[in-house]
């Protein structure tokens, strides 16, 4: 377990009230471990704890016991709790939620089903796509109808609602949802369901499509609630145990949760719209990026998250990951867009490539070199893990062209066997090419980074963005090795690797702002637009959002966002352009018409000439204040010696002698021109060729291309 | 060559598949026509001087498969390449020339690099309306069916061809929309254009020539090893459509040889009067997309990876409609044909192909307001349609996909935006219980649509509907698919094609067909059976 590093006195003008006695503890749920991070004052100390599947507070209090005694402090000294958790995400991939039906119109029974009629692979006719959360039999339509405004076709069957509870009882349904049409225009149908079946079961929990996700697309608004209503008994039920045993243990701190859309919230909310808990440990690797981008001053920058099996590209302007309203959980054709059920909520938007240091390398039916995205996991892992891998996978490779030091590997806590990867490498892919082993891996590797650049590419055209100019941040166990070559690729001349790399996410939880986020839609035509409407639901988006906030800011300042989402009418995909102050008057409503204009352009180079423009939803987002976090202050640097490694360079497929330095040993001020490899604990970070690394005040690698 | 070279070659390979890609999201992202950005119906390309297509974006609309390849040679044939400059975007939508109806738009666009031409961008996508009598069957020959563009440049030297511009405005019903399309489609072969320059920078290329041998070379040997598997012979198979006036018929003979797979559709239809005919770079498209599912799914689509599947087409057959046949809703007859072409394989390869399904989408297009009902319609007028699906075929190891496009790929828009958009209301959309065809592994079960106006006022469909009269069949013991029904609320049967009005007070009933099922029913899973049974979806009886 690191050593507290120094850190700068100062308050830190985040989240929450701090005083500079109190501790701040982050602790992040992952698959494999939980990982926690412990601020107070100047220092931080990180651990790792294995996470304790069928009960996950034991592995939570445990940790937070542990680095509390290893800090020297008493439950008492905390003062604030920061949690995220893939158990939402976990219990929907592993089919492990609860028992849960939902309540639909009549005619509509199948919108899980029937999703948008598509295949997600145009090719392959064996594809299997997601079974729906909730089963055609537990799928329960009732009569009622609402058009489009919201105004009643066809009244609401209390009757009918009554007559369901009979059936939820003898099916031993858990957790009902309840999704009917355009009830994001009208929730009253909705309401009137849960009112009903609320006096009858009172402790059935129902979660509405109206309040889980009030967005039109009623099949993304439905599958929404099913899932929410999915996860809600396992995660209140997990929450409260874990409140219990905090309070048991004498922490009287309060508790936030982290959001998919990267603010934090109270237990209560968390409870009640448990859905926007998934991807919160991704999230809190794109708020670690962007709190490092706004300590630099970086104002565009590319988060590169690469584990062992997937690497996460996210975009961050002006210190803000890019958001989105829409995300698919569950996948079951391996990151395949379209093969999961879609979640319509606020999240940050990242691409998630199946390329990890585990990913396998094997030759397709064309002869050309694949990378993943099948992966070797942890267990046996790759083939020089010396465990029984016998597959050659992506950190074979980077051992095979020299890039570790296979008796330094993880801090020489394990020995890697350059043998086993040479042996799995030849087998599985130079024979099959007439290549030697160490060009079959340079070519692993230099198809591995071309996979994460090309999707890095796509990305930003669906994001109407470029890279010129760009900052990468690279963090996890590979992004800092592959970081200079994927940079080079997408024409990005400026890498960053930070400190405490290993658990990014958890110290994201620290930076994040507590914050919610409301989406409403309401339809309107720029040229008929009815001020007064937008301005009524605005103010009441705010409140809502404000008062959510309320629970957990404490009285800190908070800042609220409001974004339109606009296009051409008869366009299809809206761009957010964003609203300024106030109450919206006439110039206000003139002054959006440029606005979407010039965004239209700055995306797409051409704006479309004698079009009227339409506003399809707004969302309006209050958060604290996000300030400049304590910086760290390079830790000081220990003596130690330059060592000398062959190593191959995929660009050139040379091989040189690259210098090897390890990080302790570099001080502030430091420069380490190319190539080289600077060696941690978690990972090294590569200096290509043509590139200089200099260290910089924080202790931060901050490289750039010199012949750029 | 050094290995370092063959590497580079690969990844090079790679990064064209992603410009291809980054193509087709550019149009995506900026189109108008909801068939482009909301259902998929678009493709995009990169071809060499020589017109052979190297890498083709995977998207919605196997109708483009190979037809965007063919016509890219016509283009070059007009304006040969030494006559082209930097900021040309050449344009048609030639159903003879291009993909098969006016509907579809064809933009070529060169691209330069060092102030020489390397290589030529092409993309197709399927707009909302070009004039004429709009997307359905009724027109009698091509030039009733809407604006007629033959290749001419829409931008020179990066400047509108206004006098073009012009026509378009005025051929169309939605002339921004249609004018905004042309714009993205140029757009969307610059994203082209400027990345392919970016990848010769860095890989140091001054031609994209062997780079393009390579990449045909690897794909006709991985192609032609795929077929090697098969084996040998000449396989038949016939599938009917409801077709317009009468049945039709599609035959085929397909000759399984050493180095191509030949279909020879001797013994099909001759033409229809109506809009259902298929051009021959139609049928070549769906029939090679139908082939390459089953034998080559994993090899990229390029000149080489589809140049062994040939194609031998009667003249004057339906699906070798010559000019001026009408055609604009050939995909009605186009989308039978993988089935047809499974029926052939299902000789070569049993355990590789599905059942026959749903195949043709069953696109409801809708229209109202005094344009149907006169001055004193409730309504204001209104067109639109929504993109349905019936149920595949079963496959060999898992049932078929219950209400789900194929072979087309599109998707369909949310209820909720339909209603948004036009004064109809959707009072049913589920599926349709007892259609799909039992077996070992059943067929995908269709879905039921009842559709009325706001107010129930009057409105119209013109149809474009089949697989009435000729259920999607079972293969080796399955039973068939339901077949569709066309009829209103109140019980009269409709016509599956043409335009009908739908009467006051009345709505239209949609019964789409369910996919066919594989092997003897009595082999199902006992399981399975009782999951259906509980889902509502099945009756004991069957």
């Amino acid at each position: 377990m690191p050593g507290l590093a120094p850190m700068r006195k100062g308050r830190h003008p985040g989240a929450m009230q701090d005083p500079q006695t109190q501790a701040r503890l982050a602790v992040d749920i992952g698959g494999t471990f939980t990982d926690l991070a412990l601020e107070q004052g100047g220092g931080r100390r990180t651990a790792k704890v294995l996470t304790t599947g069928a009960e996950p507070e034991r592995g939570v209090l445990e940790g937070v016991a542990a680095i509390l005694r290893g800090a020297g402090l008493t439950p008492a000294d905390v003062g604030i709790l920061v949690h995220g958790t893939t158990l939402a995400t976990n219990a929907i991939i592993e089919r492990k939620g609860a028992r849960t039906a939902l309540v639909t119109t009549q005619g509509f029974r199948d919108v899980l089903a029937l999703g948008n009629e598509s295949r997600y692979d145009q090719y392959d006719l064996n594809i299997t796509l997601p079974d729906p959360l909730v089963p055609r039999h537990l799928r329960l339509p009732v009569p009622e109808r609402l058009d489009n405004t919201g105004a009643v076709l066809l009244p609401l069957d209390d009757a009918a609602v009554q007559d369901l509870v009979p059936t939820l009882r003898r099916e031993s349904v858990q957790s009902v949802a309840v999704g009917f049409l355009h009830s994001f225009v009208n929730p009253a149908h909705e309401r009137r369901v849960r009112d009903i079946l609320g006096h009858a079961l009172p402790d059935l929990p129902v979660s509405l499509s109206s309040e889980v996700s009030p967005e039109m697309r009623e099949w993304e608004r439905f599958s929404t609630a099913a899932a929410n209503a999915y996860v809600q008994p396992m995660i209140a039920g997990y929450l409260g145990r874990l409140q219990a045993g905090l309070r048991e243990m004498g922490l009287r701190a309060p508790v936030f949760l982290m959001l998919s859309g990267g603010g934090l919230t109270t237990i209560e909310t968390a409870c009640r719209f448990p859905i926007r808990l998934v991807e919160s440990g991704p999230a809190g690797g794109a708020i670690f990026a962007a709190d490092i981008a706004r300590q630099c001053g970086l104002h565009q920058v590319l988060s590169f998250d690469m584990g062992g099996t997937t690497a996460k590209v996210c975009l961050i302007d002006d210190g803000q990951p890019q958001s989105s309203r829409t995300f698919e959980v569950a996948r079951v054709g391996r990151f395949k867009r379209g093969s999961g059920l879609p979640l319509r909520i606020p999240v940050i938007e990242m691409v998630e490539i199946g390329a990890g240091g585990g990913s396998i390398a094997h030759v397709d039916a064309l002869g050309l070199i694949a990378v993943g995205p099948e992966s070797a996991g942890a267990d046996p892992g790759p083939a020089c893990y010396g465990r029984g891998g016998d597959r050659p996978a992506v950190t074979d490779a980077n051992l095979l062209l020299g890039r570790y030091d296979p008796e330094r590997f993880a801090g020489g806590a394990m020995r890697l066997h350059p043998d086993a990867a040479e042996g799995a490498m030849r087998a599985a892919v130079g024979a099959k090419l007439g290549i030697e082993a160490e060009m079959a891996a340079l070519g692993v590797v230099e198809m591995v980074d071309e996979n994460m650049a090309n999707a890095a590419r796509v990305h930003a055209v669906e994001s109407g963005k470029t890279y010129a100019g760009r900052t990468l941040i690279a963090f996890g166990g590979g992004g800092p090795v592959h970081a200079c070559r994927v940079a080079e690729k997408v024409g990005i001349n400026r890498v960053l690797v930070p400190s405490g790399a290993g658990v990014g996410s958890a110290i994201g939880f620290l930076r994040a702002p507590v914050g919610y986020e409301v989406v409403r839609s309401l339809y309107q035509r720029l040229g008929q637009f009815d001020a007064a409407a937008v301005n009524a639901l605005l103010s009441d988006m705010a409140w809502e959002a404000e008062a959510v906030v309320a629970l957990g800011s404490f009285g800190a300042p908070t800042r609220q966002t409001r974004i339109a989402y606009m296009r051409y009418v008869g366009q299809g995909h809206e761009i957010p352009v964003a609203l300024p102050p106030g109450r919206l008057g006439e110039t206000e409503v003139a002054g959006l018409r440029a606005a979407f204009d010039a965004e239209y352009a700055r995306f797409y180079d051409r704006p479309v000439p004698g079009s009227d423009v339409e506003v399809m939803s707004y969302a309006v987002l209050v958060a604290t204040v996000p300030g400049v976090a304590p910086a760290t202050v390079a830790a000081e640097a220990v003596p130690g010696s330059v060592r000398t490694q062959q190593v191959r360079d995929t660009a050139t497929g040379e091989v040189g002698s690259w210098t090897v330095h390890d990080r302790a040993t570099l001080a502030p001020g430091h420069s380490v021109p190319g190539p080289a490899i600077i060696a941690e604990d978690e990972t090294s970070t590569l200096v290509g060729p043509g590139w200089r690394a200099a260290v910089d005040g924080r202790g931060y690698l901050d490289l750039a291309r010199e012949d750029a | 060559m050094s290995v370092l070279e063959q590497i580079q070659r690969q990844v090079m390979w790679n990064r064209l598949l992603a410009v291809v890609e980054e193509q087709a999201q550019t149009m995506i992202r900026t189109a108008f026509s909801t068939t482009v950005r909301e259902a998929g119906d678009l493709s995009a390309g990169i071809f060499d001087l020589q017109g052979r297509m190297l890498a083709q974006a995977v998207t919605g609309t196997p109708g483009h498969v190979n037809s965007m390849m063919e016509s890219v040679g016509h283009f070059l044939r007009k304006f040969p390449a030494d006559t082209l400059q930097p900021g040309d975007h050449l344009i048609t939508n030639d159903p003879w020339l291009g993909t098969g109806h006016l509907h579809d738009l064809t933009v070529v666009t060169p691209a330069f690099h060092g102030g020489r031409l390397v290589a030529l961008f092409a993309n197709t996508a399927h707009v909302i309306d070009v004039g004429g009598l709009g997307m359905g069957p009724e027109g009698r020959s091509v030039f009733e069916e809407g604006l007629y563009i033959p290749i001419v440049k829409c931008f020179q030297a990066g400047r509108p061809n206004e006098t073009f511009f012009d026509f378009l405005r005025a051929g169309t019903r939605l002339p921004v929309e249609l004018e905004g399309d042309v714009y993205s489609l140029c757009a969307c072969n610059d994203a082209g254009v400027r990345r392919l320059v970016q990848m010769m920078d860095e890989f140091a290329l001054d031609s994209i020539n062997p780079l393009a041998a390579f990449i045909l070379d690897s794909s006709r040997r991985a192609t032609l090893a795929e077929i090697a598997k098969l084996p040998g012979g000449t396989y038949r198979a016939e599938i009917w459509s409801d077709g317009y006036e009468q049945p039709v018929r599609l035959a085929a003979a397909m000759t399984v040889g050493a180095d191509a797979i030949t279909v020879d559709f001797d013994g099909t239809s001759g033409l229809s009067g109506r809009g259902i005919n298929v051009p021959a770079a139609y049928t070549r498209a769906y029939a090679s997309f139908g082939i390459k599912c089953v034998v080559a799914p994993d090899i990229p689509n390029n000149s080489a990876s589809l140049a062994p599947f040939r194609m031998v087409i009667p003249e004057g057959c339906i699906l070798n409609a010559p000019r001026p046949s009408p055609v604009a809703v050939r995909h009605v007859v186009g989308q039978l044909l993988p089935d047809l072409m499974m029926g052939c394989l299902h000789g070569a390869a049993p355990d590789r192909v599905t059942a026959e399904g749903s195949s043709c989408l069953w696109n409801p297009p809708l229209r109202g307001g005094p344009i149907v009902s006169g001055q004193n319609s409730p309504l204001v007028d209104f067109e639109v349609i929504t993109f349905n699906s019936g149920g595949t075929g079963a496959r060999p190891g898992q049932d078929g996909l219950d209400g789900t496009a194929f072979p087309s790929g599109v998707r369909t828009m949310p209820v909720e935006a339909t209603e948004n958009v036009a004064p109809v209301v959707f009072w049913r959309k589920e599926l349709r219980p007892g259609s799909g065809g039992a077996g070992r592994t059943r067929g995908g079960f269709g879905q039921v649509m009842e559709i009325g106006a706001k107010g129930d006022a009057e409105f119209a469909c013109n149809a474009i509907f089949d697989r009435v009269a000729y259920p999607p069949r079972g293969r080796d013991g399955g039973g068939d698919g339901a077949p569709g029904v066309v009829r209103l609320k109140s019980g009269t049967i409709l016509r599956t094609k043409g335009y009908q009005v739908i009467p006051a007070g009345d709505r239209l009933v949609l019964e789409l067909p369910g996919g066919g099922g594989m092997g003897p029913p009595e082999q199902r899973a006992p399981a399975r059976h009782a999951q259906d049974l509980r889902d509502g979806l099945i009756t004991e009886e069957g």
